[in-house]
């Protein structure tokens, strides 16, 4: 098992290629709950439950298309699982850990249409990744998402607190020009060389 | 038909990016210059008045409590099959758009206008409004790549125009690289919407008195 490769896919998707900042992957759900801490919080830990399944399962699917010549049908397939995968999850969740599932309330079906789900599954086809690789992906994407929404919901609850914008900026504006400020900082990642 | 009033929506007062705000990850990502933009938003354009179509055709044979999962699939299968066609017709566009095609699947404005407008009417409004709401868009990416492509990298119509060299406006030393990084997007979306608002806060005020 090569550990270095693992460890610079991991980097990679947490710092260097962040899924919200750098590749504009998941920007609904960052955008739209990060409003507060809490939900923020739980929002982030779906995510990396349900990414890093989704990874893993969309392997084994993508091997089976490819085994019966169906590579072209790869989109309707990740969207069905994953779309089944969260349903699932949401079912477990409500009969094993209620409190759990009572937190993430709306927002553990919206994870189906939040695109750094899709994205992290066509992204290991495209990166060939193997099983392994993929799931780490998926779960280090899914930190990056979490680290990126939580940094952007403490500045936002700051934000509305003390700042006073011109007001035609006020609301979705101002927190989409944090976002970019957020970015640019995120930017002075991608010069890092991993081994 | 109100077809004017729904493209007046569409382009404007019910704008799906700068109004209802959705569709945001593709409208920042792939702006960075004008054939990505045209491509993506006449992609989207399609697929919605496609899937429209069909889920307005379909809107009284799905059962209600898997309308989504129904929709989710419809739409897969347009937007797989725009994928395939521009792989094969246009493969620079699919090149740079990469993984954003596949994406379209989710992408809330198509499963936004299923579920709000095609769901409940006829087929022929529902294509309109697929068409009116698409062209919104596409308005959206056009102006956002002309102005990331022109203060980024000084150029017009990279991709598009003067053999898909683009018209150099100034230097690309002198431009401002920042806008065709990710900051770009987020900036300039920003600012975008803050001036969709400052107008509606003004016309507002204006019809008030």
């Amino acid at each position: 098992m090569d550990v270095t490769k693992l460890l610079s896919i991991a980097l990679g998707a947490i710092l260097i290629n962040n899924f919200i900042l750098v590749q504009f992957l998941g920007c609904c759900p960052f955008l739209g709950v990060s409003k507060k801490m809490d939900t923020a919080i739980g929002m982030g830990f779906a995510v990396i439950f349900v990414m890093g399944l989704a990874s893993g399962i969309c392997y084994f699917v993508n091997e089976l298309l490819v085994a019966l010549g169906l590579g072209f049908m790869q989109t309707v397939a990740f969207i069905l699982v994953i779309a089944a995968l969260v349903q699932f999850v949401e079912m477990f969740l409500q009969k094993m850990v209620p409190s759990l599932y009572e937190a993430l309330g709306v927002y553990l079906p919206l994870i189906t249409t939040n695109c750094a789900v899709l994205g992290v599954a066509l992204l290991n086809v495209q990166n060939e990744y193997n099983f392994i690789e993929s799931v780490v992906y998926g779960v280090t994407g899914g930190i990056g998402f979490l680290l990126a929404i939580v940094l952007f919901a403490s500045i936002r609850e700051r934000l509305d607190m003390v700042s006073s914008p011109p007001k035609c900026f006020r609301g979705f504006p101002i927190a989409l020009i944090t976002a970019g400020l957020m970015a640019l900082a995120f930017g002075g990642f991608s010069g890092l060389q991993v081994w | 038909m109100n077809f004017k009033k729904q493209l007046k929506e569409g382009l404007l007062t019910q704008n799906p990016v700068l109004v209802q705000q959705l569709g945001m990850c593709s409208t920042m990502a792939i702006t960075t210059s004008l054939s990505n933009g045209l491509g993506m938003g006449v992609s989207v354009t399609i697929i919605l008045a496609l899937s429209n179509i069909f889920i307005s055709l379909l809107r009284k044979i799905i059962p209600d409590k898997i309308r989504i999962a129904a929709y989710v699939v419809v739409i897969a299968g347009f937007v797989t099959m725009v994928d395939l066609l521009l792989q094969a017709y246009l493969q620079d566009i699919a090149e740079s758009l990469g993984v954003f095609i596949p994406l379209i699947v989710v992408n809330c404005i198509i499963l936004a206008r299923a579920e709000a407008f095609a769901s409940k009417n006829r087929v022929l409004p529902s294509a309109v409004d697929g068409i009116c709401q698409g062209l919104g868009y596409t308005l959206v990416l056009v102006v956002m790549s002309v102005i990331r492509e022109f203060l980024g990298s000084g150029t017009f119509g990279s991709g598009v125009l003067n053999g898909g060299e683009g018209i150099r406006i100034f230097p690309e030393s002198y431009g401002a690289q920042m806008l065709v990084l990710p900051v770009g997007g987020f900036l300039t979306l920003g600012v975008l919407i803050a001036v969709v608002q400052w107008m509606q806060d003004r016309s507002a005020r204006k019809g008030g008195k």
